[in-house]
């Protein structure tokens, strides 16, 4: 079986994130492997485990996303190839998903294609949709639990959390799945992974090579800004007792109206 | 001349029901209207969509259009998605929306290749600037916002829940619903639904206007002795969940959904459905009651934008009391319950 995650790098979640001069700034926080990401490489690690095959790691982006190739590498990812291209910056979702989809068929007899949920920097969670679309192949989104992935007979079940519950699904190969965290939490790269992996030659695809033109980009961001302050006064509640308490705070926030 | 939008809502519905924050795109079609002028449709899929899209009418659809044919009846998807962009197309609709739901989000990325246009998720305000909307929307786990524009039609927008209030539904406004052919056939789709497993009873997160949220806090009550026989963190998870049963009696005189941290569903107390921030859920409620949560920016991310926050730690430097209205230092084994009792008494259940 053949598998390809997508993954993306972006700041640490734990970045203090804020724009500065027009421009998004985090300070010295790490970039990182894209959290939701790290569910993606777990699940197609699992599936590798149980098939044979390969996983094949792919990420759009500058000379730096490499290092997140590398985590993926590490985590146990068999092969990891970077795509850049100096027409791509400022790329929107779907000139993104065209570049992946593009980059998925020139990988050829791919089973299936791994995302994560969303990319925790611009928070779209689209990619993998747009991408699945382009392929022409079925998505199969939030995918908790993937129950049973049969290469011969080209069909995966899967179970996807909606708002009601669980949606138990069956469907054909090839499909573009996106996880959620339910599918079990990612692996720490091994000691052995992070060896190989800092040694490992992560070739790089530009546009002419996967044989497209540029994209073209329909969404822009006219504006970034932080969020106006909130002014908040924290008002401390004290009391002789927890009912005195409780009999106060319930007042407050009763005054608020918001019940 | 400024052109008028011609827009079209999906309305998310789950076997003949509109999930609420359906309507809620009404709310905001009428802010583009207001600005632009123009027109409303509404469509609704799969079994139950009749009932559905005629309810569309009391909120204001001027046209309702509807498909329960058997290859719709279970949501998928590609026919689902095929279904709306036919429509868009036959329409020459000029803004899509859709509610930032499972469904609506994924509908909306495969429109945007159908439709050769790009989606702007999970807008929280709309402009109108030379005739394009312009899209407020949190990036960053709204630790910043970003305006967002489409430059071709139509504009794909899908709105956050609750970031727009429903109007008021006017029984007296009705209309046809418009029947649609299946636009794709049985054997056309690659995929076939074998059933659900429901969830958890209770109020939805993202729709609820009240939340009670427990974390790690929760799990140790001293004052509690587990049953005999338990491990040591089976004897944790029992405590925790008698914790949690505390979080969820002031949930429910509230009227409210029970949240929790991601330490509290990480060490197992409650199902990850519950866990709010970044890698969970994002909720905006009126108002928002942590107890026993430390407040991580990861956990901010998911609550930060809550009207009223209240927090109750025993650490009087817990980050979550910079984001609290009000907060009470101290153990929530007993204000919890003391605060289930005096909002009992005071709203008279
Ligand atoms: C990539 C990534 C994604 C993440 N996503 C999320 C997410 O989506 N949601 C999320 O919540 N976290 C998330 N986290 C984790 C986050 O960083 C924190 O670890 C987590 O939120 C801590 O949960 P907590 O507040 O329950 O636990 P703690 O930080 O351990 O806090 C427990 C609090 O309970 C208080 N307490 C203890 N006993 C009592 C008592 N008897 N009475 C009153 N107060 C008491 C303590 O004073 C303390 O403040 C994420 C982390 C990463 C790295
Ligand atoms: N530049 C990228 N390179 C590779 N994969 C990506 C890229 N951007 C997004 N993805 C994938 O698409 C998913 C959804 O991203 P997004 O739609 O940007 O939130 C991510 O979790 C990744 O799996």
């Amino acid at each position: 079986m053949k598998s390809v995650v997508c993954i993306k790098q972006v700041p640490d979640s734990a970045a203090k994130v804020v724009v500065e001069g027009g421009q998004v700034t985090w300070g010295d926080a790490p970039l990182v492997l894209n959290p939701w990401d790290e569910y993606a490489v777990e699940a197609a690690l699992v599936q590798n485990e149980a098939h044979g095959g390969e996983v094949i790691a792919i990420s759009m982006g500058g000379e730096s996303a490499k290092e997140a190739l590398k985590t993926a590498l590490a985590m146990g990812c068999h092969q990891a190839i970077l795509i850049s291209d100096a027409a791509l910056v400022g790329a929107d979702s779907q000139a993104i998903a065209r570049v992946l989809a593009a980059a998925i068929k020139k990988i050829g007899d791919v089973d299936l294609a791994f995302f994560g949920r969303q990319a925790i920097d611009g928070d779209m969670g689209v990619t993998y949709a747009q991408t699945a679309r382009l392929l022409g192949w079925p998505v199969l989104s939030y995918v908790s639990v993937i129950h049973e992935v049969d290469a011969a007979a080209r069909k995966v079940k899967v179970e996807r959390s909606i708002e009601e519950g669980r949606q138990i699904v069956e469907s054909k190969l090839p499909a573009v799945l996106s996880v959620s965290k339910d599918i079990g939490e990612p692996r720490y790269p091994s000691f052995m992974g992070i060896r190989k992996a800092s040694r490992a030659e992560i070739p790089t695809w530009s546009l002419s090579d996967l044989g497209i033109e540029p994209p073209a980009s329909v969404v822009r961001w006219p504006e970034i800004m932080n969020p106006p302050t909130r002014e908040i006064t924290t008002e401390m509640i004290s009391g002789e007792s927890p009912q005195e308490i409780a009999e106060k705070l319930v007042e407050k926030i009763l005054e608020e109206k918001v019940l | 001349m400024m052109s008028e939008a011609k827009i079209l809502i999906y309305i998310d519905q789950f076997q003949g029901h509109a999930l609420p924050t359906s309507w809620e795109l009404f709310g905001a079609a009428q802010s583009i209207q207001a600005q632009m002028g123009g027109s409303v449709l509404a469509i609704a899929l799969g079994s139950g969509s009749q009932a559905v899209a005629q309810e569309a009418f009391h909120y204001g659809a001027e046209q309702a259009f509807f498909c329960a044919a058997s290859s719709l009846e279970d949501y998928r998807p590609e026919p689902y998605a095929t279904q709306i962009s036919k429509l868009a197309r036959e329409q020459g609709v000029s803004v899509l929306l859709f509610p930032t739901t499972t469904r609506g989000r994924e509908l909306a990325s495969l429109c945007s290749i159908d439709l050769g246009s790009g989606v702007m998720p999970d807008a929280i305000a709309l402009e109108v600037n030379d005739g394009r909307i312009v899209a407020t929307r949190p990036v960053y786990a709204g630790k910043l916002l970003s305006k967002a524009v489409c430059q071709v039609d139509p504009q794909i927008i899908t709105i956050r829940v609750r970031a727009f209030k429903a109007p008021a539904a006017d029984a007296s406004r009705s209309g046809s619903p418009i029947s649609l052919d299946a636009a794709m056939s049985d054997a056309e789709i690659l995929t076939r639904v074998e059933g659900y497993s429901a969830a958890q009873a209770g109020v939805s997160l993202t729709d609820a206007s009240v939340i009670v949220s427990g974390g790690r806090g929760v799990s140790n009550n001293p004052s509690l002795t587990p049953p005999s026989g338990l491990d040591e963190k089976q004897a944790e998870v029992w405590r925790a969940q008698q914790g949690f049963n505390l979080i969820r009696d002031l949930a429910s005189v509230l009227g409210g959904a029970v949240g929790a941290s991601r330490a509290a569903v990480d060490a197992g107390y409650i199902p990850y459905e519950h866990q709010v921030g970044q890698t969970g859920k994002v909720v905006s409620p009126d108002l928002y009651i942590a107890c026993g949560i430390s407040g991580a920016i990861q956990h901010q991310a998911g609550m930060r934008s809550s009207k009223v926050i209240v927090a109750i730690n025993k650490d009087a430097e817990a980050p979550i009391f910079k984001l609290a209205r009000f907060g009470v230092v101290g153990d929530l084994f007993t204000l919890v319950p003391a605060l289930t009792e005096a909002f009992r008494k005071r709203l008279g259940k």
